[in-house]
Order: structure tokens, then C-alpha cells, then sequence
């Protein structure tokens, strides 16, 4: 079938919503506007602490991690164009790692980090290494059984993982000498997060490897005639996106000093996934709106409560439908 | 118990459970065949098809009673207002994004999923319910297994099913046309079948089998939730795998398997019961190591 030609930049600006957005492209296509933009926000995020009160700062923060697991997520699913729908287990295996070495083996909390990104790699090989060579689709549903898995695992294992109600006690971590037990200080630590998941999945997404993630999403075939090992470079993204999530759960175990296995049921993955589908697959901005969106959207529609899902999956279904690009999409030319 | 009592009552057991399994799992396989898409709303169908029956029974069985002679009508009238709901969301959410790129017809059908069993919870308040259903326990007895007339009824009702859907495929000309289009759709196109009118007709038949063996799960356990669809999801994509996806006797066939290793595999001393949904998906992974085409499955030739 021929792909019809894109449309000339006139009559896309023609339209109000496609015309501001086009405005904003080009204002934005200035290097230094980009710089100066990125820098009042950066400088809005570190003051904040300063004026906000600590219910705005648990808010925020929730936020920042959700930013961290969507820039993940964003590298399988934006970069690579696979669907994971257990995302939450590498979460979990995260968490579960700094819970119990911390708890039970007393290890110190930064310790912890590696042995989680180890684990997180060890998951993500074992779940990826032999789905990835099939079709997309079968990586989709072995993700949502390996969640299940995870889930159930950690209610079982009882002696290690406290069962359903979960580990209690495990111990905060602290940063020469100051232990982090304050809102604010884990405002600036995940926020530090943030910046280091954005600085890494920038240079990914323009890495040799971005390129070759954005190949095999746009024609398998055609990035295989070109020498691109399909496998390996999908095992990759899947691989680097099981590490962001392993090293945010390490941190949300720090911060929130007790786990349970419900905290990483399905809808935790299917929450993540919409974040990113709202905010546009595939772009850095994107995710950041998408976790906004997403953690700020029941705060301050309190009401609705137990529909919130109910409405996700009606606003997933109409993204799809209607803007397959989301609200900050990539710029294709 | 001796050895032969427990084989007995986890063959019955693992019938049972494989019933369900493969109605699910034909319609996962039907709908991949014919349009290449993993429908992950599938398994909410089911439960969707148990809270539909619910309802049904409910006022049928002021008429009729609640025994077989009120749940057999109940399950057709209930088959046949899923089988509408499966071409409703085919019709809104798919057909749109048939040419569109994989992943974002994965992703809604992932949003479908979400609104069928939210829509239940909101509606249910999240809790279970009793199926109104009142089957005695008589039956045979085999040494120390007792085998209910109503197990024996559900294993026949599956075999109906199944063996009506066979000779719909295979004798009757939509069948002819599911069959073609899962080949190559355009060329179907070219030759003047409705392709959009028989993909309908796969999501309906799939949908109200689906919705078969929701009222026969809350016949048979007796009560009914919303969530009871995701895990039967999961488990009737691994049927499928197990037969070959896209093979509707692969289908059939995976279920029963998956449910008879099921029930035998609670046996094992390191399984049981609490490990069990471990076992299926871990057999599912090992499955795709070693023989993703399953049993019955074709080798699937990429075209440029």
C-alpha cells in the first residue's frame, strides 16, 4: 500500500490545536529556548521545598517516581515499540532486593543498589531472553504472567518476604551520616533520579543504540537486512528498562520502609503503561507530562475514586483511537 | 485414599478446569487466526459472561427454577448478549486500528480489559456474588470420588459446544470464510467475502463461548467476581499456546492439557494448590522456549 506523502507544514498549521503545537515546535527548535525552559524548571523543582508544604512535597515526589518508572517503561515500550504488561515486577524485584538485605541481612541501603540492578537483569534475561525471538505479542502476555508470577511468589516465600502482609522495619538509607527521614529529603533524592533517568535515556535515545531501537520499531525486517541483531537489541531495551525500575524500587523501599506483594498487582503496570501512552510514546517531555498527569489527575479529582480506572481505560482506548501520539508526541518528519 | 481415588478425582477435576480453559482458549485462538491480535480483553469476556448469566438466571429462575431447566436457557440468552458485546467492542475499538501499527491495537485492547472488569467492579462494589444457581450434589460414587451429576452435565455441555463449533468451521460456507481469511484477508477481500461481517462473526462466536464458560465457572464454584477473569485470561492464552495458536483443535486440546496438568501438577509436594498459577506460567515460558508453534501449530512463514 502507498504510504500517502506527508502533508506540506501549511496546511498542518491550519487547524488550531495542530497549529499551536506546530508554533510550539518551532519555538522550541532554538537550542538556547530549550536550555532556558529546561533550566526554570529545574530551578522551580529545587525551590519548591523551600515554600511547599509536605502534603505538595509527598505529591511531587510520588510524581518523581512515577517519572523515573515511565522513562523506564518509555525505553521498552517508546523506544523499542514492545509491550510490557508486568512492568511492575521489576518494581518489585527492586524493592523486594533493598527490603530484604537491608531487614534481614543488615546490609547498608546503597549496598543494596547493585544487588537490585543484578537481580533486575537476571529477571529481565530469563523473561526476555526466549519471548523476544517470537512475535511482539507473545512478549505481552509472558510480561503479564511473569507479573502474576512475581506477585505470588512474594506472597508465598514467607520466610523471606513476610508473605501477604508484607516486610516491615527495612531500614532507611542515610547520606554520610544524615539518615533521610524527612519529605524533602527524599523530594531531592528522587528528584536527582529523575535527572539521571533523563540524562541516561537521552543519551540512549541518541546513542547507536536509539537508532537501531527505532529501526526495529519501524520495520523488523528492513533493521535485520541492515545487519541489526533484532534480538539482542530489543533484549537490550527490555533488559535497561527492567534496571530503571529495579533501581526506583530500591528507593521506594528506602522511603516507604515497609513492601507488600499488593502494591505490585497488575494495575500498578497497566497505571505505569497508560502514563506513558498518555504523555507520547517515546519522548523524554512526554513521560513527565504522562506521570503528572497521571499522579496529580486523582488528587485533585478526589471524588471519583474507584472509577479512576474505569476512566483510564476509556481515555487508553480514545488516545489510541484518536491521538496515537499523545499529548507531547516526537516530532516525525 | 488410594492412588486410584486420586487419579480419578484429578481427572475429574482437570476436565472440568480444562473445560473452561479451552472454551476461553478457542476464543483467543479464533480471533489471533483471523486478525493476528492477542485479545487481552478475552478473559474479562468470560467474566462478563458469568455476570450476564447472573443476572439472566436471576429472573429466569422465577419461572423456570434455578436447576437445569432455568441455567440452559440463561447460558444461551447470555451467550448470545456477549456474543453482541464481543462485536460491539470489535466494531469500536479494532476495527479502527486494523492497519495501524501492532502495538497500538495491543494497547487497547489492553484499555478494553481495564473498562470491562471496572465497570463490573463499580457496579458490584467489588464484591462477590452468589450464583443464584441450586444443582444437588447427587451423583456417582467411585470408591471414595464422587462425581456430581452437574460436573458430568458440564463436560457433555463442552463437548456440544465444541463439536457444534467444529462442524460450523469446517461444513458451513462462514466457517469456509474464517478459514480463508486467516490465509490471506485481501485476497478475500479481492474474491467478495464481507471480511469486516466474518471477523464480527469470529468475535461473536468466540465471545459467547466465552461467555458459555463463565456461567458454567459460577455454576460450578458458585460464586462469581470481578477479577475472576484475569487469571483464566492468562491461563487460556497458555491453552492456546500449548495447542498452537490459531489452531481451534489446538485450542481445545491445550485447554484440556492445561487443566489435567493442572489438577495433577497440585499433587506434586513442591506445587500444590498455592503454586499452582506458578506451574501454568512457568510451563507456558518453557513452552515458548522449546516448541513456540505448540502442538498443533503451524510454522509460521514471515513474508516481506
Amino acid at each position: 500500500m502507498a504510504e500517502p506523502s506527508t502533508p506540506p507544514p501549511a496546511a498542518a498549521a491550519t487547524s488550531g490545536l495542530a497549529g499551536l503545537e506546530e508554533r510550539l515546535f518551532v519555538f522550541f527548535d532554538k537550542r538556547s529556548r530549550r536550555r532556558l525552559v529546561q533550566g526554570l524548571l529545574v530551578l522551580a523543582a529545587v525551590s519548591i521545598p523551600l515554600v511547599g508544604d509536605s502534603y505538595l512535597l509527598e505529591i511531587l515526589t510520588n510524581s518523581f517516581f512515577y517519572i523515573v518508572l515511565c522513562l523506564g517503561l518509555n525505553i521498552v515500550v517508546g523506544y523499542a515499540g514492545l509491550l510490557d504488561l508486568g512492568y511492575a515486577a521489576f518494581f518489585a524485584v527492586g524493592a523486594y532486593t533493598t527490603g530484604i538485605l537491608t531487614s534481614q541481612f543488615d546490609w547498608n541501603f546503597w549496598l543494596t543498589i547493585p544487588a537490585a540492578v543484578f537481580f533486575s537483569i537476571i529477571a529481565g534475561v530469563i523473561i526476555g531472553g526466549p519471548t523476544l525471538r517470537l512475535r511482539s505479542d507473545y512478549l505481552a502476555i509472558v510480561t503479564l504472567g511473569f507479573g502474576e508470577i512475581t506477585r505470588i511468589a512474594a506472597r508465598n516465600l514467607k520466610e523471606l518476604t513476610g508473605g501477604a502482609s508484607g516486610l516491615i522495619g527495612i531500614n532507611r538509607p542515610s547520606f554520610f551520616g544524615l539518615e533521610l527521614n524527612q519529605i524533602h529529603h527524599y523530594y531531592y533524592v528522587f528528584f536527582i533520579l529523575v535527572l539521571l533517568a533523563v540524562f541516561v535515556s537521552f543519551r540512549l535515545q541518541h546513542s547507536r543504540l536509539g537508532r537501531a531501537w527505532q529501526y526495529v520499531r519501524e520495520d523488523e525486517d528492513a533493521a535485520e537486512a541492515m545487519g541489526i541483531d533484532r534480538v539482542a537489541v530489543k533484549l537490550y531495551a527490555y533488559v535497561i528498562g527492567a534496571v530503571f525500575a529495579g533501581v526506583a524500587g530500591c528507593f521506594f523501599a528506602g522511603k516507604m520502609t515497609a513492601i507488600s506483594p499488593e502494591t505490585f498487582q497488575f494495575m500498578q503496570s497497566a497505571t505505569i503503561l497508560m502514563a506513558v501512552v498518555l504523555g507520547g510514546m517515546g519522548k523524554i517531555p512526554g513521560m513527565i507530562v504522562g506521570a503528572l498527569a497521571l499522579i496529580l489527575f486523582p488528587e485533585i479529582f478526589r471524588e471519583i475514586g474507584s472509577v479512576r480506572m474505569l476512566v483510564f481505560g476509556v481515555v487508553l482506548v480514545m488516545m489510541m483511537i484518536f491521538r496515537p501520539q499523545g499529548i507531547w508526541p516526537e516530532r516525525r518528519n | 485414599m488410594t492412588i486410584l481415588d486420586i487419579i480419578i478425582q484429578q481427572l475429574t477435576n482437570g476436565l472440568i478446569l480444562g473445560s473452561f480453559y479451552s472454551l476461553v482458549a478457542l476464543g483467543y485462538s479464533m480471533v489471533y487466526g483471523i486478525i493476528k491480535l492477542l485479545n487481552f480483553a478475552h478473559g474479562d469476556i468470560y467474566m462478563v459472561g458469568a455476570f450476564v448469566g447472573f443476572v439472566i438466571l436471576s429472573f429466569v429462575s422465577t419461572l423456570l427454577g434455578d436447576g437445569w431447566l432455568g441455567i440452559l436457557p440463561s447460558m444461551i440468552l447470555a451467550m448470545t448478549a456477549v456474543g453482541f458485546l464481543g462485536v460491539l467492542i470489535q466494531r469500536i475499538a479494532y476495527r479502527p486500528l486494523l492497519s495501524a501499527p501492532r502495538l497500538s491495537i495491543l494497547i487497547v485492547a489492553v484499555g478494553v480489559s481495564l473498562v470491562l472488569f471496572n465497570s463490573v467492579m463499580v457496579v458490584t462494589i467489588g464484591e462477590y456474588k452468589a450464583f443464584p444457581s441450586g444443582l444437588g450434589y447427587e451423583g456417582i460414587t467411585m470408591g471414595h470420588v464422587h462425581i456430581t451429576y452437574t460436573q458430568m452435565v458440564m463436560v457433555g455441555a463442552t463437548a456440544v459446544l465444541m463439536i457444534a463449533l467444529h462442524l460450523f468451521i469446517a461444513k458451513t460456507i462462514y466457517g469456509k470464510a474464517m478459514r480463508a481469511i486467516s490465509i490471506d484477508m485481501d485476497a478475500c477481500r479481492l474474491m467478495g467475502i464481507d471480511v469486516n461481517k466474518i471477523i464480527a462473526l469470529t468475535f461473536f462466536v468466540g465471545s459467547s463461548l466465552a461467555a458459555a464458560a463463565g456461567v458454567m465457572a459460577g455454576v460450578y464454584y458458585g460464586s462469581i467476581h470481578f477479577f475472576m477473569g484475569f487469571v483464566i485470561g492468562l491461563k487460556a492464552f497458555t491453552s492456546a499456546v500449548i495447542g498452537g495458536i490459531g489452531s481451534i483443535p489446538g485450542a481445545m486440546l491445550g485447554g484440556l492439557l492445561l487443566g489435567l496438568l493442572e489438577s495433577f501438577g497440585t499433587q506434586l509436594p513442591w506445587v500444590g494448590t498455592e503454586w499452582k498459577d506458578v506451574f501454568a506460567f512457568g510451563l507456558l515460558i518453557l513452552l515458548l522456549v522449546f516448541k513456540p508453534t505448540g502442538i498443533l501449530g503451524r510454522t509460521e512463514i514471515e513474508r516481506m
